[in-house]
């Protein structure tokens, strides 16, 4: 809860600040140290200490699920605004805007992951999104931009509208909008509760940008500038995908046969439509773009499985899928070109950036000894774990196997493929340092798992 | 974890780690070839040391489990058994053996090079000693890692093509074994990953009937096994020669030792209903690749081919499933490394001074070269597994196990062998018999580095083949346990 208030709460004070600071680069300190504040909030909550007591009348609760991810999402952005927030600065002039649009994020981050109330999951969805159609179209003066931002805008729209009309029929056929109560009413759906079903079902599906209703996807992450992709991609996406998998586990896990076809469809699609259409990509970030709704698509199969394993699987899943790819982005933002052939060369010119790279995409793969092993493990075991289906299972392992071609695409380019000009913009030693740290968290989560998944039991 | 260092398996492991992650720093060429050399040395010296405490009483030094993934199931359990020793013996022996043959030649990067094959080293280590199916898969795919770089970074025109088909394959494959690896686990009453209980999942048949061929493809891929074969030749080739000599050497036997250690115990309900059919795969694909072999006028593909056909019948007599096939089997893992090695070093040797691979452009060189054209007599012997050479046991005792199986599949496998005559035969009468040409009239013997390494494996291919008994003995307690325990019920 505090959580919530407190990155509201700063997000106006990086407003203020803004008008009041003329160095535009103490703004991201500002930012971090926000950072700081909000994560030791959300610890000193998950040791029971709230020192803002706020009576919710039920509408949200935190649980140790929720904490856990909100910490882990505070800690993506902690990482993002250490590795990318000099980058953020060169976007356009409203540095201490952006900022704030970030903090504001953060809160409807804080919401979703607490919601005990249909009405809860909207207002934060809005929060997250009315932020980000704004940052998508942060770069006024590139019509790429401005494009992103208005079909990010529509789309979102569009799918706010199926949302609500999906919770009005839910209210219709049972008088409530709380979790608990959803969850309490008895015996089969009703066609309003079916229909009310469905039309959130999809809904989620095009926040968390799951096939068939993925069109959006590409052309706002192509679009947007690089900087915010890689928020957009990361934490906002695993803040979706929490609120999508507590929203179906919370209220309508009691029927959960009923629907898992629907969902086992979805992540078929996610899964194969992300992987084979990232194959064929000639810009890194497009394939980015791709590779996270393949992403998306593994993640789907929590939704699929809907057991502890796939709990603990789709946490550990989310903070291996952010860090990684804040790295990739990163670094992209740095690079001159941003085609595979702009890679080349890497490894010489910028040994240790590379390594951190290679060690990321190797994450993303899901290669043993990286935290990317353990997440698809997670959810592969809670997949199987549901002896139904094994078909998905099959095409998840087939998809992760194509998986490898595009991303070991970047790393042919950084290893194997020279160039004779410096493909890279110079980058501070600080900026290294940060990579490599962020590399070694990844190996860390790889290597022993454990180390994030006790906290669940605490 | 491995934080003790009181045992062997364990310094197996460390030995090789350090010594890669400490060659990346070395820049210097020559400096981290030494470097190298020394690494492997003090490996290889270890091992002999583990040798001599090998008995049932120093089991203390032989087995280990840290804690790792205590709420899964899982701990970091190591062993050397009768089969994982011989082949840690065949990886400590051969590594040393690469980089001398091979150091005279320049290299860039060189501290790369050197860094990721001591790491390849480690990741084979651990696939052979890993008693635990998490770790074994953790092994099994980092194995893979620094050989794909160390295949596309070095090596022919074509290497990036190759080593990422190559890669592809064994990745898509070691999926599917993660998924059967999964589906066992969670069988349990009380799920863990041990070896131990893995051979007590008690199965139901239809799923051991699904489950092993996800097992079985993963490592056939590896092996490789006709028809998941295709990666191989174009590997070998594209690659350059020692990343070669560890491919074909030693990374096949992962494939090998997982179908015996990982395979038939896991599965004992089906195997006798599949083993038709894998045999008769294994038989295709040796007679396929031995006419293809005839074919080739590339040395590099022609060794490939030879390898995929000793390969398919080292795995034709595994699902023989009789213990005189499997003994075979063992030592001739160790045999086909050693021999594979020395041809792969001769090829190399003659493609450093000449620059070429082509047959039918060499001729003549046992005249310029009569050391080498000897030793590689030697190796081609071995190569066809005349008696006297170590292969000859190990390819008598295979055949003898298939002769029990089945008459008609010896029979088959047994064209092989000639075969395998025809065209090292060709080999040797080609490239070092006849007058010499143009190319090979300024062709210089090879110095005293390199004949010490040919000797070494001469010898190796000699004492083993007149004495094998010290090598039965040695694995004859693997063979033991796996058919009085499974096979045998």
């Amino acid at each position: 809860m505090n959580a919530i208030i407190l990155s509201a709460v700063w997000g106006i004070v990086m407003m203020y600040s803004g008008i009041f600071l003329k160095q535009q680069s103490t703004l991201k300190y500002i930012a971090i140290a926000g950072t700081l504040v909000l994560i030791i909030a959300n610890w000193l909550e998950f040791a029971g200490i709230l020192y803002i007591p706020i009576d919710t009348k039920g509408l949200s609760s935190n649980s140790t699920f929720g904490l856990l991810f909100n910490t882990i999402a505070l800690v993506s952005t902690l990482v993002y605004f250490l590795l990318s927030g000099s980058d953020i600065e060169k976007v356009n002039h409203n540095t201490a805007e952006y900022f704030a649009l970030i903090f504001f994020i953060l809160s409807g981050v804080a919401i979703i992951s607490a919601f005990q109330s249909l009405l809860m999951l909207f207002i934060g969805i809005e929060i997250i999104s009315i932020p980000l159609y704004i940052l998508a179209g942060s770069d006024k003066r590139n019509l790429k931009s401005n494009e992103a931002s208005l079909k990010y805008f529509l789309m979102g729209a569009f799918s706010t509208g199926l949302m609500l009309m999906g919770i009005a029929f839910l209210y219709g056929a049972t008088g409530t909008f709380s979790i608990a109560g959803l969850n309490a009413g008895l015996g089969e759906p009703t066609v309003l509760m079916s229909l009310g079903i469905v039309l959130l079902m999809v809904a989620m599906s095009f926040k968390a940008s799951a096939a068939p209703f993925h069109f959006w996807t590409p052309d706002v992450y192509d679009g947007s500038p690089t900087v915010f992709t890689s928020f957009m991609a990361t934490i906002v996406k695993s803040a979706v995908f929490i609120a999508f998998f507590r929203l179906f586990d919370g209220a309508f896990g009691k029927f959960h046969p009923q629907w898992q076809l629907m969902v086992a469809i979805i992540t078929a699609l996610t899964l194969i439509i992300g992987n084979i259409t990232a194959v064929f990509q000639q810009s890194v970030k497009r394939m980015l773009s791709y590779s996270s709704i393949a992403q998306a698509g593994f993640m789907m199969l929590s939704l699929f499985a809907l057991n502890n394993t796939a709990k603990e699987g789709l946490l550990l899943y989310v903070s291996a899928y952010s860090i990684a790819t804040i790295g990739i982005f990163a670094i992209l933002v740095k690079m001159k070109d941003y085609t595979f052939e702009g890679f080349n060369g890497l490894a010489k010119q910028e040994p240790l950036i590379a390594l951190a790279l290679t060690i990321f995409l190797l994450s993303l793969a899901g290669i043993p000894l990286t935290a990317g092993f353990f997440s698809k493990y997670f959810l592969l075991a809670a997949a199987i774990k549901t002896k139904t289906m094994f078909w998905l299972i099959i095409v998840a392992v087939v998809c992760a196997a194509i998986s490898i071609t595009y991303y070991f695409r970047i790393i042919q380019a950084v290893y194997f493929k020279e160039s004779d000009e410096p493909v890279i913009l110079p980058v501070s030693n600080n900026f290294k340092v940060m990579l490599l740290i962020t590399a070694g968290m990844i190996l860390l989560i790889g290597i022993k798992p454990s180390l994030l998944l006790s906290l669940l039991s605490l | 974890m491995l934080a003790a260092f009181d045992n062997f398996p364990a310094l197996l492991i460390w030995f090789p780690l350090i010594g890669g992650l400490v060659a990346f720093f070395i820049k210097d060429e020559h400096k981290v070839k030494s470097w190298a050399l020394i690494a492997s040395f003090l490996t290889m010296l270890l091992m002999c040391v583990s040798m001599v405490f090998s008995g049932n009483s120093y089991y203390q030094l032989n087995s280990v489990s840290y804690i790792w993934l205590p709420e899964m199931g899982s701990s970091f359990a190591l062993m050397l058994d009768g089969m994982g020793r011989l082949l840690c013996l065949l990886t400590a022996i051969s590594f040393p053996l690469i980089f001398i043959a091979t150091n005279n030649k320049k290299l860039d990067n060189a501290n790369m090079f050197y860094g990721l094959m001591l790491l390849t080293q480690c990741g084979l280590m651990g696939v052979f000693l890993a008693m635990d199916a998490l770790v074994f898969y953790f092994f099994w795919e980092l194995a893979l890692i620094p050989v794909y770089f160390l295949a596309s970074k070095w090596g022919g025109e074509k290497r990036m093509q190759a080593a990422f088909k190559f890669f592809i394959y064994t990745f898509a494959g070691s999926l599917f074994l993660l998924i059967g690896i999964l589906y066992i686990y969670l069988k349990m009453p009380e799920p863990s990953f041990s070896l131990v209980a893995f051979y007590k999942a008690n199965l139901t048949l239809a799923d051991q009937q699904w489950l092993f061929w996800l097992f079985f493809v993963a490592f056939a891929i590896k092996m490789p096994i006709f028809p998941f074969h295709t990666w191989q030749p174009d590997a070998y080739e594209q690659s350059s020669t020692p990343v070669t000599m560890v491919l074909s050497g030693i990374m096949v036997k992962m494939g090998v030792l997982a179908l015996i250690r990982w395979l038939i115990p896991i599965f004992p309900d089906v195997i006798k209903q599949f083993s038709p059919i894998v045999i008769g795969l294994s038989v295709v694909g040796m007679l396929y690749a031995s006419f293809i072999a005839i074919a080739q006028d590339d040395i590099k593909r022609l060794v490939a081919y030879s390898s995929i056909a000793h390969i398919g019948l080292m795995c034709a007599a595994i699902f023989a499933l009789n213990q005189t096939g499997v003994q075979g089997v063992m030592i001739q893992m160790f045999n086909h490394g050693i021999n594979i090695i020395g041809m792969w070093i001769v090829v190399f040797l003659v493609e450093k001074q000449t620059g070429i691979r082509k047959i039918s452009q060499l001729s003549g060189l046992a005249l310029q070269a009569p050391v080498l054209a000897i030793m590689f007599v030697v190796i081609a012997f071995a190569n066809i597994a005349l008696p006297l050479t170590n292969a000859f046991i190990g390819e008598f005792l295979m055949f003898r196990g298939l002769y029990e199986y089945n008459v008609w599949f010896a029979a088959a496998a047994g064209l092989s062998i000639i075969l395998s005559a025809v065209y090292t035969l060709n080999l040797v009468k080609n490239v070092f018999y006849g007058v010499p040409n143009d190319i090979t009239k300024t062709f210089k013997d090879i110095n005293f580095s390199e004949s010490i390494v040919l000797t070494v494996i001469v010898a190796i291919i000699l004492i083993t083949g007149i004495y094998p008994t010290p090598l039965l003995g040695m694995v004859e307690s693997s063979t033991n346990m796996i058919f009085n325990q499974f096979v045998g019920k």
